[in-house]
Formats: structure tokens, sequence, C-alpha cells
């Protein structure tokens, strides 16, 4: 493999700084990987590669007029529910299989502005419903680790394409775990940020209240870089958050020493893999090596945390897919007579079955005679879910989990049973419910191989600790650098 | 238990879904199942907790009236199904 795709970002960034590179030759070496191993892997939709050479051509020029920056001139791909002006942009989804950008997302927009290079649009699971990237209209994603296995999903082409060196780092977005979930069965880092850290606008909804953007890639230190170009408040977004943006990389490296970490026992059930189970436990050790204090504690209401989570994300996706209606963007049948035909027809042909599977759930818990029992219940359990870690948080400075109860599981292995698919997301979905910041990092393997995640939850907005206690950990685990063979 | 099937007929009518029958034999059980996991929520007390609808503190944001990300018509137009000048096409809807 050419060394430059070993590169991190802080690497690729002095070199590119020393002018030992440029970012053409880089951008190339990435377009060559990607030419070379994403007929087996299958992470890309599609791959702009005119546009990435122009954007790194632009980028050797900004540098050598002077200008700096961690991202000028690096590689990044983003998942395809994330707008590209000029670029196609389909959700995973067969109803936008023709829809070309009109505008750049404010996250798409802030990485041109730090200078990155897009590479191209990842797959994921159709409009990010679904834990293994099987949902999409398009294609399958393989595991880089393991290629009968799943990525993960919804994110699952962001974490495969960074696992299978296609790129350094890359976008996600997580609604219930969709970027942990895939980083955990990728072996790689994912960070969700706090809800309101980065903008949504331009970022097709699934979930409103739940949705939010976040970096995927190797190490904590790529993720904080990709993470300080991506956030801040904008005012596009209005439930864009007014804080200011911390220096991320400066959290790194901190001494973790005296951190209070919780272990809520809820997070550790009966029918968890066994090695995934020991390699958390010996994450947790590992942590109390670097000096951090460990707190067992309770998060009472976590079984109600999927059943919450399926009610307002179904409910919320039901309202949000209605505007693919056939009239403005997107597929159009019409073999019918008139209007309501259309739209059915239409959206029948569009759609695929996890996505028409959660749209009646929604429509089913937002209707006459069902509102209170379901939607509002819900939305009453999220208020209960929301006190628990805010009283953990009284006692500790983060608080450790499994990311998933298994690592990843063989392609097909689940796509029957839609109940046993929501289960895998378990230990994720609480933390959106809660707006909180969480990690995935990985902590071992399991005996076929096959790499296990950590979750490192904060409070809100604290993404500079977790990025600290994550990156300490990775700094004292033996397996960095071990990557996927493909 | 398994929604009836005039209940899946229902809510694919509201959901403006045209779905085949298969589709509605299977629905009907997945979604029954589905909402018979949802039924522990029942054995929670809420009578007195007020509903999270999101976790942004934020009541109201408010901004300048100014254009800044201007509608490109061009663009637009070019995504939609059908098309006449600067109108979107659609069938006939008043008979």
């Amino acid at each position: 493999m050419n060394e430059l795709l070993e590169l991190t970002i802080d690497q690729a960034a002095g070199r590119l700084a020393s002018g030992d590179v440029t970012s053409v030759q880089l951008t190339q070496a990435y377009l060559d990987r990607i030419a070379a191993t994403d007929t087996a892997i299958g992470a890309f939709l599609t791959v702009s590669g005119e546009r990435a050479i122009a954007d790194a051509a632009a980028a050797d020029a900004r540098r050598a007029a002077g200008e700096g920056g961690k991202l000028l001139g690096v590689p990044i791909a983003v998942k395809d529910v994330i707008l590209t002006k000029g670029i196609r942009t389909t959700a995973g989804s067969k109803i936008l299989d023709s829809f070309i950008g009109p505008y750049d997302a404010t996250v798409t927009a802030r990485l041109q502005a730090a200078g990155a290079v897009l590479l191209g649009k990842l797959n994921c699971d159709e409009f990010a419903m679904g834990s293994s990237t099987e949902n999409s209209g398009f294609q399958v994603t393989r595991n880089p680790w393991d290629q009968s296995r799943t990525p993960g999903g919804s994110s699952g082409g962001s974490a495969a394409a960074v696992a299978a060196a296609q790129c350094p780092a890359s976008l996600g977005t997580d609604t219930g775990g969709s970027i942990r979930q895939p980083a955990a069965h990728c072996g790689v880092v994912g960070l969700k940020p706090t809800y309101g850290r980065v903008s949504r606008f331009g970022v097709i909804a699934y979930a409103s209240s739940l949705d939010q953007v976040g970096p995927l890639g190797r190490t904590v230190s790529d993720c904080a870089h990709v993470l300080q170009a991506i956030a801040g408040h904008d005012r596009h977004d209005s439930t864009s958050a007014p804080n200011a943006t911390p220096d991320y990389a400066a959290a790194l490296g901190v001494p973790v020493k005296g951190l209070r970490m919780g272990i809520p026992h809820e997070y550790f059930v009966a029918g968890m893999q066994p090695e995934v189970e020991c390699a958390v436990h010996g994450a947790i050790d590992r942590l109390g090596d670097l000096g951090m204090q460990r707190t067992e504690l309770s998060l009472p209401h976590a079984q109600y945390a999927m059943a919450a989570y399926y009610l307002i994300a179904t409910a919320e996706a039901s309202s949000n897919l209605a505007r693919y209606d056939g009239i403005r963007f997107g597929l159009r049948e019409n073999h019918g007579n008139g209007l309501l035909d259309m739209y059915r027809q239409t959206r029948e042909a569009g759609f695929g079955s996890e996505v028409k599977r959660r749209i009646m759930l929604g429509t089913y818990a937002l209707s006459a005679g069902y509102y209170d029992a379901y939607y509002l219940k819900a939305q009453q359990v999220r208020t209960l879910i929301r006190g628990d870690f805010a009283a953990a948080f009284a006692a500790v400075d983060v608080i450790v989990t499994p990311i998933s109860p298994t690592t990843a599981f063989g392609l097909g292995e689940k796509t029957a049973d839609p109940l046993q698919m929501y289960l895998t997301d378990v230990f994720t979905i609480a933390v959106n419910l809660a707006g909180l910041p969480a990690i995935s990092v990985p902590c071992g393997f399991d005996e076929k191989g096959l790499p296990i995640g950590l979750q490192i939850i904060g409070r809100p907005f604290a993404e500079e600790r977790v990025l600290q206690v994550a990156h300490a950990f990775e700094q004292a685990s033996p397996w960095v650098g071990r990557r996927a063979e493909v | 238990m398994a929604l009836s099937a005039e209940e899946v007929r229902h809510i694919a009518l509201l959901a403006r879904l045209a779905l085949t029958p298969e589709e509605e034999s299977v629905f009907a059980v997945q979604l029954g199942e589905i909402l018979q996991s949802f039924e522990k929520l029942a054995a929670l007390d809420t009578s007195d907790v007020e509903p999270t609808a999101h976790v942004v503190n934020v009541a109201d944001a408010y901004r300048d009236d100014v254009v800044s990300n201007p509608p490109a018509a061009a663009e637009l137009f070019a995504n939609a199904p059908a098309v006449d000048g600067t109108h979107f096409r659609v069938p006939k809807i008043i008979e």
C-alpha cells in the first residue's frame, strides 16, 4: 500500500506544509486506492474524482500562497445524506437516484473553507434508517475486516472507507448510533457531537430532534481536527447552539488522572458477546491505570430507550419524508387518476421496505387515538432518560459503556427480522435521546479478529472531555495502527 | 399481535403509500410485533412528567431578514420531474 495512505491528518498536514508532498499527489493516491478496492468494499456511491483533483490543486495553491491549516489539502469523503453542490446526493434512496445537490450543506461548505478535498459520497442505509447499511437502495457495503460481514450502519460507507484506507477521515450522521456503531464494527474512531454543536443545514433529515453530523477517522486526533472545522453556530439551522467552539486539539494529551468515570450496570447485559464484555472491562481497567476514578452507577430508564427512540424517530421520519411526493424533486410515478395516486405510486416505487416500515410505524404512532399512548408517552420517557444522565453527570465526568453487544454481524443475518436489527442499537440510542456527545474508540478484537468499540459519553457540549479521555485511552492501547487488510 | 388488514390499509393511505398485498401482510405482522415490544412503556408512570420534544434550550432563534442562501432556480428546477418554464408540472387537481 502507498505510504501516503498510512498518514494521519497531523502527519499529512505536516508533509503538505513542508512541501514534501502535494495535495494533488495525496488525493491521487486515495483515488487510486478507491479504484483498486471499492469493487470489493462498496463504500462509495459517487466518486468525484475530477472535482477532487481540482480541489487539491486549489489547496496546493492556497498553501503556496502562505495559508495553513490541518485540513488544507486533506482528502475527505462524506455520507450521501449531506448535500454537495453540483454532486449527486441520494441519501441511499432510489427516490433521489438522480438528485443533484442544489447547494452545499453548512458542513460541506465549512470543510471546503478549511481546504479539505471532497473525494466523494459514501453509501448508507436509505435515509440513514438502519444498522447495517443493507437498506441502501443501491449497493452492499462490506466490512473491510471480514467481507462476509456488514460494516454496521447507517454510516457504514463512512466507516468502511476509513477502515479500508480509502480516505483519512469522513463525515457520517448519527441519529441512534449511526456513526458510533459502524465505527466500532470497522475498528475506527467515530464521534457524535452534542445535539446542536454541528449544523444540520443541508443534511437530509431523518429524525430532526436526534440527527447530528460528526467525524469518523483512524485516530481521535483526526476526529478532533474534522470536528474543529465543522462545529459552531449556523444561522441557517435554528437548532444550532450559540456556544463558542473550543480548541479541540488542545484537549488531547491532557492527563486524565483524577477524572471520574461512571460505569452503568444496565449496559452490561445478559446475551452480550463475552469477548465484547471482556474487552470493555479491560478498557475500564486501563483507564483506571491512567488514574481515572471508577464509580458504579445506574441509568434506571435505560431499558425503555429503544421503545422511546423508535417511536420518536419514526414519528419525525414520517413527517420529514412527506416531502418526497414526486412534485419538486426526485422520482415521479404517475400511472393512475390524479394527485393522490401519483403520491402513493411515487412513494411506493421510490422507498425501500425499511423506510416504508418506519413511515408506517411513525404514522401509526401519530394517528388519531394513539398519539398519547405512543408519541407523547415516548417524549415523557425521553425526559426520564435525560434526567438519568443529568443525575449521573452530577457525580462523574464521563460514562463508559460498550457500543454494541456484539462485533460485526454477517450480511443478511438480521435483515429478515427488523426487531432484532433494532436491538443492535441498544447501547447507543439513549445518548441521542439525551442529546449528548459520545465517541466510539477501538478497544480490542474478538477471537475472529473483528474490532470492538468502547463508548465514552460526556456532558452536553463536553466534546473536549470525551476526546481527551478517548485520546488517553488510544495512546495506551497496543493495537493503534492495526489495519484491515484489503 | 398483528395489526388488521384494515388498519394497515388505513395507515398506508395516511402515509401516502400504495402497498402491495404482500407488503400489507408482512407489515401487519412486523408492525404488530414492534408495537408489542413498545408496550413496556405503559408500565411507567409518567403522569407528572413533562414531554421532551428536543434537547435544545433555545426557544426562538431569530436572525436578521437577510438573504444569505439565495434560491438557485436553475439548480432547483433541474431536479424536478416535470417542469414548464418556471413552474412545476403536476397532474390535474380540480375536475
